[in-house]
């Protein structure tokens, strides 16, 4: 694989990553525990969309074969699809949606904050752009899984649950394949192994301010990256790409 | 906006004892003057009931209008009209939000006001009754249901109670931008593929009577709120705002190339507007009594994310009661 090609691959992975969280956040949209909290995962869904277009226009772009963000978005099928498992995983209640939230962001915005001096111009700008974002909801999900777990019994205890259930996709997160070794070599993308231990520091203390316990690394599923996917995608896909596979070639 | 003359259903107010003739008249002088009246002044009780009830139906709607469109956030057919439409919705939010607030300024809680939507008690527009069914409905909801609503609240910015018209000077500004969106949906459907056509003539047969019922009863059999109109609440009459917004609407239908659903409906050379068919005041009813495709679900919905979400609140209020404790120590 050569550097053109992997920046096309991770590029398209950032977009992934980016929408699938949209959708799963836009599903608060008219069902969130309260107004205020609707509004903040809707913004968020939309600061995602946003991103996944600068994403896929870019992808597009380098690719040069004149596919467009939405071709990228919306005539893929899930194996093409390089998000990590975290992502796809259902909402659960608003405890384990806020927990997978600190548990990317705090990823992401350390990722973002790599790439904002890559020597691919238009990555490093779209990063700058979407760091300020991703620090905006990092500081809002940690304040919320601060206060859910030391809330109430109950609000602990579920808050828990989540992130002991999402810990095993949180690996995925800092295993570096050819495309994340190529990024790393050639665009000065973050190093992954480096990048672990920020997160684990940052998580441990956002954990201890939660009064919530760190889980074990056990087993620890991955594949998404690389188009292994868990049943859940294959739903959102269907469901985010039902017009466009239906009406073929029609403008919206 | 969305209070479809609901206002006719409140039995005869019953003076307050606090409402001497001396202060009515002082009060009616203010507003005659076109003075805005501020949450501090003194108001008559029954100014305030009924503001209460429409401003809180009012504050409903935009929260429970958020259900049909939010039904296609996740199919919307482009990345472009996925962050258009979540940001539309996300602005019916802030406009519930922030009507809540101006209604809150009357002395009453946007939890009991709350309360009372979850119960069926409080009533909200029976437009978000209809289902949305295709993606044409979301073009349609922007063009026809926010139209019809810009046309109610237009006038409402020169209300009298000051935070009302403040919060619908702001809604508007918003509103108009919708209703923009909305067509631009139902101009790409008709410059489209013959399905694309179809999609957005069906939206128009079935969104337009129901846009047509949202400004209330006819004038002809509904008791004529005349204190309204008095106390500046309220500035024309229900087929008023009906006739203005079907003849700006009717040319809107004919430069998209797609016919309205009424037979009768003819251009007036003599009175420059247009004269339409009879609306059916019983499938209105019966949607206001909540025999409507989705009555149910709506507030089944509202009520499932409030019953859900408690455990949430609990614990945000748990917490914060324990840092205020650490703060006092
Ligand atoms: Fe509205
Ligand atoms: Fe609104
Ligand atoms: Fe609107």
């Amino acid at each position: 694989m050569n550097k053109e090609k992997a920046l096309i691959a991770y590029v398209t992975r950032m977009g992934d990553n980016a929408i699938i969280m949209a959708q799963r956040l836009s599903e608060w949209v008219g069902h969130g525990p309260e107004l205020e909290e609707e509004m903040a995962m809707g913004n968020f869904a939309l600061d995602y969309v946003g991103q996944s277009r600068m994403y896929f226009s870019y992808a597009g772009e380098l690719e040069g074969k004149g596919r467009s963000e939405d071709d990228i978005c919306f005539l893929r099928d899930g194996w093409d699809y390089g998000n990590v498992l975290l992502l796809e995983q259902p909402n659960g209640d608003y405890g384990e949606t806020i927990a997978r939230l600190v548990l990317f962001e705090t990823f992401y915005s350390l990722q973002l904050g790599a790439l904002v001096t890559s020597p691919a111009k238009k990555l490093a700008e779209i990063a700058a752009r979407a760091i300020k974002e991703s620090t905006y909801h990092l500081r809002h999900a940690g304040h919320w899984l601060i206060r859910l777990g030391d809330g109430t019994d109950e609000s602990h205890r579920r808050v828990q649950d989540a992130i002991d259930r999402l810990w095993t996709y949180t690996g995925e997160l800092f295993e570096a394949d050819q495309v994340d070794q190529i990024m790393q070599s050639d665009w000065e993308a973050p190093d992954l192994t480096d990048l672990r231990g920020h997160w684990h520091r940052q998580i441990d203390e956002l954990l201890a301010k939660a009064t919530l316990q760190k889980p074990d690394d056990g087993w620890m599923d991955s594949g998404g990256k690389n188009g292994h996917h868990s049943e859940h995608l294959g739903y959102i896909l269907a469901e985010m790409q039902s017009l466009q596979r239906t009406y073929p070639g029609a403008n919206w | 906006m969305y209070t479809q003359g609901l206002d006719q259903k409140q039995k005869k107010s019953v003076a307050d004892p606090g409402d001497s003739p001396e202060r009515l008249a002082a009060f009616q002088a203010r507003i005659d003057a076109d003075e805005k009246i501020e949450p501090k002044d003194w108001m008559p009780s029954a100014y305030r009931k009924t503001l209460i009830r429409q401003m809180s139906q009012h504050a409903h709607s935009e929260i429970v209008g958020m259900l049909p469109e939010g039904n296609w956030i996740s199919r919307a057919p482009t990345l472009r009209r996925k962050a258009i439409l979540l940001a539309k919705v996300q602005d019916e939010a802030g406009h519930g939000l922030y009507i809540y607030g101006g209604t809150e300024t009357l002395g009453v809680s946007r939890d009991d006001l709350v309360a009372d939507l979850l119960s069926g008690k409080a009533k909200y527009s029976s437009i978000f009754n209809y289902p949305t069914v295709t993606w044409a409905d979301v073009g349609a909801i922007g063009w026809l249901v926010d139209g019809a609503a810009i046309m109610n609240q237009i006038p409402l910015c020169r209300c009298s109670y000051g935070p009302y018209s403040r919060a619908m000077i702001r809604v508007c500004k918003e509103e108009s931008f919708h209703q923009r969106q909305g067509y631009e949906i139902m101009l790409e459907l008709c410059r489209g593929t013959d399905e694309q056509k179809r999609m957005a003539q069906d939206a128009l047969n079935r969104w337009w009577w129901p846009s047509l019922m949202m400004f209330g009863p006819s004038d002809k059999t509904s008791e004529h709120s005349a204190q309204s109109m008095a106390w500046k609440i309220k500035r024309f009459s229900n087929d008023e705002l009906r006739q203005k917004y079907v003849d700006a609407t009717v040319p809107q239908a004919d430069y998209l190339g797609l016919r309205m659903p009424d037979e009768k409906l003819v251009f007036d050379e003599k009175t420059g507007h247009y004269e339409f068919g009879e609306i059916d005041w019983q499938e209105f009813f019966e949607v206001l009594k909540g025999n409507g495709k989705c009555n149910r679900e709506r507030l089944e919905a509202r009520n499932r994310a409030h019953d859900e979400g408690r455990w949430v609140r609990e614990a945000a209020r748990a917490y914060a009661e324990k840092q205020a404790a650490k703060d006092a120590a």
